[in-house]
């Protein structure tokens, strides 16, 4: 094998060596081209609806219309490039569906973003759904997973009033809801701690069956969840990729007639995902390739 | 004009008339039209049977204010759902003289769709008896007649028996780690295998002193009540006796107050057991933020700047591990990294020097100790696993044999054994 | 001794307490009571923080250290916040007491607290946290190398992910026949092998041995067998 190494002119050799110990910031421009040129051409590319996202919109779809939804935004923005899609999806599913959704946050930034899902989707492809009856807007609140704590024995301990100060007993959509186990359904986007993690230890082991849980997370945040499916979660979607399926799903049932950028949100972050994965692939290729240069199949083998 | 007008009074009364002549020659055929329907109405949908067998019962294993409404649907075929309602309490009563009885819920046709249905009634004041009556709703939308149960109250429970199986894997895992606790106290030998990472802290600081450059600690991003903080500012101890006796610069920037405070005590204790008390610099340990990406922010530029020659990772880390670890690794220094947040590992691992992966990392306070107490803990703590080891071989050969057998009387033997596992477990 | 035995006893009867309230429901309150002294502890211990804060960056002004405009920046971002969100100011009235200042909330953009909230921090959280793109390119140019077996299965892994998690995956092997003995080589049951069955696997095992991992490093505090984590004074 030694031979092969001497087969390859120094020129190239030498300068495969060197490519194996390029700068770093090299890369970081071909990340930001791979990324940036993707977005800005607007590339889209076919997705095929997943196990995990087909669980999800299953878990959603099988309860009956007007049955109660929590949806936790337990992300921020710093990562709602891959957390708002799906966040978006579930709330017009949810609302095309005919449920009736409350809306929550265990981040402080979350509470933010729940406002503008419920301007930017709900009333923007819902306009008939009325405060109060249809949604309710629970706000953030502080003490991480003491909240889900406190919301599985009193949610009116938790949330006295919503997030403009309403009383929760004047508000219909939480009439006789005691508890999260009056929920049919539970959603938790989650970015990290407190997330979906929390509400499988704090709610769903609280009251096992009470209601059905599904979750978003981040990529990273995934490994860390998948134990929990399908026993605790019954869906789950993970990072743009789930988003992107989901979208797929929710849209093709439930399609809206204006403009559906916030709900293609997901498919359109996958061009750049694409690109730059295209691009990993190549740098790891052309980090084993300067190795073998540099080292020879023998080398690279020990 | 008054004429007029007189004319078309005079008309409109006669088409009254008229009218009335009409519809009261209708009147009988109305009756009877009405009277055939109700009549099929009546015929084709009968009142729903009753509820049978209510009972109220209090919930176990719980904190009080949780009741168990329990029925039996008669003919679960004609039942679409079925009404619940709970007698007022005594508060509501007050408010709300005229009504008895208040809807809880109305559950859909999945709640009589068998003989047994149950409900979880929450909520329920402790300190007064409470009733509730069950109605069956017929396929018509017919409700039958209300079945009222006995009074209830209920009860907080002393102890929670569906964890008692966690219970008892507490009590093998503490009772485990107490006898190995006592047997390394007894002289037994004690064989705990190396943790590089752990080897590599005088390595690392001695490069750093060398080089004329800083320690850089970071104890995660949690507060003192993650158990993962208290496990880095353990190892903090000991990478700051090393520093102490080295004469090298450690800096500790946190990411919360009371780690501050913490770092300061465990840092200026480790000048004292190096015997270097006068070489302790308070200011070397700051609060930064308790913003997340403000404290990487600050990192990351203090790293670039300052060029640490090692940099240590000790506690819970998120998201930022990696622009951590990559910042360290920019500029040359030696990383040793210790977490048990599964999902950073694979960036630690990746980007460092030296990993502690999980349990090593609560490992390495009793490690670094020497303690034989501490390091008998450790051997307590691989029973555990060995229980976790076994239990896993144990139900997946029980789960093949179910599978590979289904039908047959070993296969259900080895089934119903799965089950019982699965039971005791949680799964 | 005031300094080891007290704390010391302290943690001993949280730890028990918190233990005691999973397993005994008519303790749940105890337990609720010690995690809110623990977050008192931590408001007051904040103001620590804040003084520290101040000292540190004042010092590094006055002494014109490198970097200390930095230091002026921070310490007028931080008086800035903590003036704005005090004072309320911009704050929009409460729909209950219109006339009460102090009752408003702060969480709209018309407050000066929102606004910095959601113009300055968002934005600039999303950017660190955008960074990771980055990190992530030149740490897997550096770390994927087929230098031994298990290298070769890492890199390996790596690259079933990174095709499979776009439409590239599907691409190039849709054209495996569904009901074929190499189904399992489509991109989508790559995935579900690698994540599902490796990876949960794995993860379980290292789950497992944080769990008893922190079991035990817990006894060891709450017993009083490792008091490194307590004052040596």
């Amino acid at each position: 094998m030694k031979q092969r190494n001497e087969q390859l002119p120094p020129g190239i050799r030498g300068f495969l060596i060197r490519m194996g110990q390029i700068d770093r910031r090299w890369i970081y421009l071909a990340v930001a081209v791979a990324i940036a040129a993707p977005m800005l051409a607007r590339l889209r590319f076919p997705e095929v609806p997943g196990r995990m996202a087909q669980a999800t919109f299953d878990a959603i779809e099988s309860i009956p219309p007007g049955s109660r939804v929590l949806i936790a935004y337990d992300f921020d923005p710093a990562s709602a490039a891959e957390l708002e899609p799906m966040a978006n999806a579930v709330l017009h599913h949810c609302a095309s569906k005919g449920h009736r959704i409350a809306l929550m946050a265990l981040w402080p930034l979350g509470k933010q973003l729940a406002d503008d899902a419920i301007r930017d989707i709900l009333l923007e492809y819902h306009p008939e759904k009325v405060e109060g009856v249809d949604y309710v807007q629970l706000g953030f609140k502080t003490g991480n997973e003491g909240v889900i704590k406190l919301m599985s024995t009193s949610i009116a301990e938790a949330y006295a009033a919503d997030a403009s100060g309403k009383p929760i007993t004047q508000i219909p959509l939480l009439e006789g809801v005691r508890t999260i186990g009056d929920f049919q359904l539970i959603a938790s986007i989650s970015a990290g701690t407190p997330g979906a993690q929390q509400w499988v230890q704090y709610g769903d082991s609280a009251m096992p069956d009470a209601f059905k849980f599904v979750a978003g997370t981040t990529g990273v945040q995934s490994s860390q969840l998948l134990p929990y499916y399908p026993k605790q979660m019954e869906g789950m979607l993970i990072a743009i990729k789930g988003a992107a399926e989901y979208e797929m799903l929710v849209t093709e049932k439930y399609p809206v007639t204006r403009s559906a950028d916030r709900l293609a949100l997901g498919r359109e972050r996958m061009g750049p995902q694409f690109v730059a994965h295209l691009l990993l692939i190549g740098l790891i290729v052309l980090g084993n390739v300067s190795m073998l240069a540099a080292r020879g199949w023998k080398g690279a083998a020990r | 004009m008054r004429r007029r007008s007189t004319s078309v009074v005079r008309e409109s009364v006669r088409l009254l008339q008229r009218v009335g002549e009409y519809a009261a020659a209708c009147v009988p055929f109305a009756c009877v039209a009405m009277a055939l329907f109700v009549a099929r109405d009546v015929a084709a949908s009968p009142m729903p049977p009753a509820a049978e067998n209510l009972r109220l019962e209090d919930a176990p294993d719980d904190a009080g204010g949780v009741l168990v409404v329990f029925w039996k649907t008669p003919d679960p075929a004609a039942s679409a759902g079925v009404v619940i309602e709970r007698s007022l309490t005594a508060a509501e009563r007050a408010k709300n003289a005229n009504e008895l009885w208040i809807e809880v819920e109305r559950l859909g046709r999945d709640a009589v769709a068998g003989v047994d249905g149950s409900y979880v009634l929450k909520g329920v004041p402790s300190d007064e008896d409470t009733r509730v009556r069950v109605s069956i709703l017929g396929t018509d939308g017919e409700l039958s007649e209300f079945v009222e149960s006995a009074p209830a109250r209920p009860e907080v429970s002393l102890f929670a028996f569906k964890r008692l199986p966690l219970l008892l894997t507490v009590i093998v895992v503490s009772l485990s780690v107490l006898v190995w606790v006592a047997l390394a106290r007894s002289g037994r030998p004690l064989k705990i295998r190396r943790i590089a990472a752990l080897d590599a802290v005088d390595e690392a600081v001695g490069r750093a002193t060398e080089m004329g450059r800083a320690v850089l600690f970071v104890p995660g991003i949690q507060d003192m009540n993650d158990i993962q903080t208290i496990a880095g500012l353990t190892i903090l101890g000991r990478v700051a006796q090393t520093a102490a006796e080295y004469d090298a610069r450690l800096e500790v920037p946190t990411c919360r107050s009371i780690v501050m405070t913490a770092a300061r005590e465990q840092v200026q204790a480790a000048h004292h057991a190096a015997g270097r008390p006068e070489t302790y610099a308070e200011g070397n340990i700051n609060y930064i933020t308790d913003e997340q990406f403000g404290y990487v922010a600050y990192l990351s530029g203090h790293m670039m700047r300052e060029k640490p020659a090692a940099c240590f990772y000790m506690g819970a880390f998120y998201a930022e591990s990696l622009v951590l670890a990559e910042n360290g690794n920019s500029i040359g220094a030696i990383q040793i990294a210790g977490t048990a947040e599964p999902s950073q590992l694979p960036f630690f691992v990746a980007a460092c020097d030296y990993t502690l992966i999980g349990e090593e990392f609560f490992a390495a306070s009793a490690y670094l100790s020497g303690e034989r107490d501490q390091l008998g803990s450790i051997k307590g703590q691989d029973v555990g696993k060995a229980f976790a080891i076994g239990a896993i071989l144990i139900g997946t050969a029980l789960a093949t044999i179910a599978a590979l057998n289904e039908g047959g009387s070993l296969g259900m033997w080895a089934g119903s054994a799965v089950a019982s596992m699965r039971g005791f477990f949680g799964g | 001794m005031l300094q080891r035995t007290i704390p010391l006893l302290i943690l001993s009867a949280s730890g028990l307490i918190l233990i005691l309230s999973y397993f005994s429901p008519i303790t749940e309150t105890w337990s609720e009571q010690v995690v809110s002294w623990f977050n008192i502890l931590a408001g007051v211990a904040f103001v620590l923080g804040a003084g520290n804060l101040l000292a540190v960056n004042l010092e590094k002004i006055s002494s014109k250290r490198p970097g200390w405009a930095y230091s002026a920046i921070t310490l007028v971002s931080f008086g800035a916040m903590l003036v704005v969100g005090l004072s309320k100011w911009g704050a929009v009235p409460d729909a209950k007491h219109p006339d009460v200042h102090l009752a408003g909330s702060q969480d709209s953009t018309q407050a000066g607290y929102g606004w910095a909230y959601e113009y300055v921090l968002s934005p600039l959280t999303a950017t660190m946290f955008a960074l990771l793109a980055f990190y992530v390119a030149s740490a897997a140019f550096r770390a994927f190398r087929a230098k031994n077996f298990e290298a070769i299965l890492l890199l390996g892994t790596a690259f079933i992910i990174l095709l499979v998690q776009i439409a590239a995956g599907a691409f190039l092997t849709n054209w495996i026949p569904e009901d074929s003995f190499f189904a399992f080589l489509r991109a989508e049951s790559l995935k579900a092998i690698v994540t599902e069955v490796f990876q949960t696997a794995g993860m379980r095992a290292i789950l497992i041995g944080i769990a008893l991992g922190t079991a035990a490093t817990s006894l060891r505090l709450i017993l009083g067998i490792d008091r490194s984590a307590l004052s040596k004074g």
